[in-house]
């Protein structure tokens, strides 16, 4: 091969540029490669799953939980300790045990890069700049919101 | 070794983790146990009975309508052609096409009627909808499912009552007050009235119903002879919009 | 194996027009990021109209794609020979349209992304699922059979004998997906306009003279850049078939309007009254659908006598105009007309603004780079042997 030392040098130089966020990090890198640290909720010790399982597939859940209450109107979950929840993010998990989602959920969610998918779109956070108005209820009284 | 079974055993390796994999995950959703809210309203065929004449006793009265949009997070539109509504009023000869009569008195030529999804039993949106993102319950109220929804608006062209809205634009910065407890939805997506199946899931009537102070409208279940709505039923003659076309409409107008 | 390399070779007339469509294409393309990140509302659609621009066009391009078969039939049920060469141009042109059906679906998505859900869910008794089917089936024979016919003809050896069914087959299915997608209209209880039986007839009639007309109009440009010659019979048995197909469409369109004037049904002619006179003041589509009747009526006249059809200075301009007057018919009247009034009597006027616009225009140019790609592989294959 009339090139070798061509293709050697440029084959290092590539898995070097490639392995760039390996060694940078390694190296000291950023102080924003810390894990961060998230509060646990005070009130309850216990989640709805074993800590291990929603580590690594609180997606899954959550999309059982999506699919049991939009489709099949089924919205008491009995968790595997027994005790029983409403089968809602917004008003179960962050209304009665994660109650800061900026805390919590984003502070991971940032640093791992990984965005929520669009359910922020229509799902309210209540936990976040909403928490200032106070849920409007149904019976009697209305505020006129509009007209 | 040579490539060929080189590759079958990499395939097969790879099939066997991300089969593990999805069996651990199969199982751990396994995990809890979903079940119907006690204390959830129940029915085999839930319909809603309107009485024109105690609604609107009270002039310019929008109580249905301004409970259900603010529960539901509805968005107010300025320009109508980006309007969206759930439950909305309109003249007799507009919620009524072909039951016009020239002669009869004013309530039938400038009184408004509440309009909004009829829940048919034979729903025509139902039948076009390509994803199953609208589906009639087995208790009649035909639900809606914005996570599915691709926005094709199929639904809205099947629907004979003009009963849908889409989500023209982002609907959030519409809304004037947002009820935490409900979701919003989101632009490129068909809403309507779902017969409030999350206050019937907590045991509670609907917005407009309860809101109603005239108690003008009723909801029941229509294959239960002791409901109210079939009392209703057995001692006025009501009339539904464009039966003849064969949905078998379950909002029953008593004029 | 596609035979790319054969369309980055050409002249400075065709690197103009490819670099003209990728332009259209590039602008059409930002306004789509314009609506996809703001929504549907940058349209002219409403609560009323809520199907438009985008729909109507995938309507007319669904026939001008069906209507490849009325070269293939002829020629492989039976032994019309005389098309024997332009039968790749049909399928080529069938091959576009449906890419062009399915751009524009695409671009009328609310959620795009979700587009999948069709496949994930299926829905048998939903006719948008039948049409999302039977036009990717549709698509996916075309490629096939053009690609298989095209290589045995680069290498001047009959093509292998598996093919024949699969043309076949697609003669019926052409006829599908033009019936499922007048399905899509006709079976709505709540419009009617739509409501009516000859609906998929009509459509069918129109896409066979609209769809041989533009394959006309293609031969005959083929004819001027290029060496291949599709030669005068084939172009004349073609006119031929738009012909008989327009008198047929103009035929069914009147039975529509006896249908509808003489019973006097209000719901029913509410429709029809607003494409042409216009209702409660509003008339913006009036303009379109009496041109749409004229063109119609001129094309007849130009097409009917022989001595005028068999004339190309004639039939050139008659193809041009039976284009257009199907296209505005289809592509304009057909979707709005059956929206206004609403099922309560409300008259909401609808025009495509230039969002709209500016993306059905280029996703046309993506259907005619299509097209000039595909027949530009195809000359020079033929060239090559020659």
């Amino acid at each position: 091969m009339r090139d070798r030392g061509l293709i050697v040098g440029g084959l290092i130089v590539f898995l070097g540029l490639i392995a760039f966020p390996i060694w940078y990090n390694l190296a000291g890198g950023p102080a924003a490669a810390q894990p961060p640290e998230i509060p646990l909720p005070v009130s309850e010790k216990e989640c709805v799953a074993p800590t291990a399982y929603m580590k690594t597939s609180h997606m899954n859940l959550l999309i059982a939980w999506r699919d049991a209450v939009v489709r099949q109107d089924m919205r008491t979950f009995t968790a595997f300790n027994g005790r029983t929840y409403n089968m809602s993010l917004s008003n179960t998990c962050l209304q009665q045990c994660h109650t800061s989602k900026a805390d919590f959920c984003d502070r991971c969610h940032t640093y791992s890069g990984v965005k929520t998918p669009y359910c922020w779109d229509c799902h309210v956070d209540p936990t976040g700049a909403q928490q200032a108005a106070p849920p409007i209820a149904a019976h009697g009284g209305i505020e006129v919101a509009h007209e | 070794m040579n490539r060929k079974d080189f590759l079958r055993l990499g395939c097969a390796s790879l099939l066997g983790v991300a089969g593990r994999k999805a069996a651990a995950v199969h199982a751990a959703v396994q995990q809890g146990q979903s079940a119907r809210r006690p204390g959830a309203l129940s029915a085999r065929r839930w319909a809603m009975v309107i009485d024109a004449k105690k609604c609107l006793q009270e002039k310019d009265c929008d109580k249905c309508i301004q409970a259900c949009h603010s529960v539901h997070n509805v968005p107010y539109f300025a320009e109508k052609n980006h309007e969206v509504k759930w439950i909305w009023k309109e003249p007799f000869k507009e919620a009524f096409v072909s039951k016009e009569s020239p002669y009869a008195n004013e309530m039938f030529q400038e009184r408004p009627f509440l309009v909004f999804c009829n829940h048919c039993d034979k729903p025509p949106c139902v039948r076009v909808c390509p994803t199953q993102a609208t589906w009639k319950r087995e208790d009649g109220v035909v639900m809606m499912d914005w996570h599915r929804c691709i926005g094709c608006r199929y639904c809205m062209a099947g629907c004979p009552y003009g009963s849908r809205s889409f989500n023209w634009v982002d609907p959030r910065p519409h809304l004037q007050n947002t009820n935490v407890e409900y979701p919003t939805r989101t632009k490129g997506v068909v809403e309507k009235c779902t017969f409030c199946d999350e206050r019937l899931a907590k045991g509670q009537m609907p917005a407009c119903v309860e809101a109603c102070e005239q108690k003008a409208l009723i909801f029941g279940d229509l294959e239960d002879p002791d409901s109210p709505v079939r009392e209703l039923l057995r001692s006025n003659f009501a009339i539904r919009r464009k039966a003849e076309l064969g949905t078998a409409p379950e909002i029953y107008y008593i004029i | 194996m596609f035979m790319f390399e054969k369309a980055v070779v050409g002249s400075r007339r065709y690197w103009t027009w490819i670099l003209c469509l990728f332009g259209v294409i590039g602008i059409g393309f930002l306004a789509y990021l314009r609506q996809y990140d703001q929504g549907l509302g940058v349209t002219g659609l409403s609560r009323d109209v809520t199907w438009g621009l985008y729909i109507a066009q995938f309507t007319f391009l669904v026939g001008v794609a069906a209507s490849a078969v009325m070269v293939v039939l002829p020629y492989y049920l039976h032994n019309w020979k005389i098309f024997g060469k332009i039968t790749i141009l049909g399928e080529f042109l069938a091959i576009s349209a449906v890419t062009m059906c399915m751009l524009f679906i695409f671009v009328d998505m609310g959620q795009p992304t979700r587009v999948l859900n069709v496949m994930l869910h299926p829905t048998p008794g939903s006719m948008m699922f039948w049409d999302f089917m039977s036009l990717a089936g549709y698509l996916l024979l075309n490629a096939v059979i053009a690609l298989v016919t095209l290589s045995a003809e680069r290498k001047s050896i009959p093509p292998p004998a598996w093919i024949k069914p699969i043309i076949i087959l697609s003669v019926p299915w052409a006829v599908s997906i033009h019936t499922v997608t007048a399905f899509l209209y006709n079976g709505l209880p709540g419009r009617s306009f739509w409501l009516t039986a000859i609906l998929a007839p009509r459509f069918l009639a129109s896409a066979f003279a609209a769809g041989p007309a533009l394959l006309i109009l293609l031969c005959m440009v083929v004819r001027k850049l290029t060496k291949f010659d599709p030669g005068r019979e084939p172009v004349q048995k073609l006119s031929v078939i738009v012909t008989y197909a327009m008198i047929v469409n103009v035929f069914f369109v009147l039975m529509e309007l006896f249908t509808v004037f003489y019973s006097q049904i209000p719901e029913h002619m509410e429709h029809f009254k607003y494409l042409f006179v216009g209702l409660e003041g509003h008339s913006s589509l009036a303009p379109w659908m009496w041109t749409s009747v004229l063109l119609a009526v001129l094309s007849l006249l130009l097409l009917i006598p022989p001595r005028l059809r068999k004339n190309e200075k004639v039939l050139v301009p008659a193809c041009v105009i039976v284009f257009l007057s199907l296209w505005i018919d289809k592509g304009l009247g057909l979707i709005v007309g059956g929206f206004v009034p609403s099922p309560l009597g409300a008259v909401t006027e609808y025009a495509p603004t230039l969002p709209e616009i500016a993306i059905t225009v280029a996703i046309w140019a993506v259907g005619f780079l299509m097209i000039t790609i595909f027949y530009k592989i195809t000359l020079s294959v033929r060239e090559g042997l020659a």
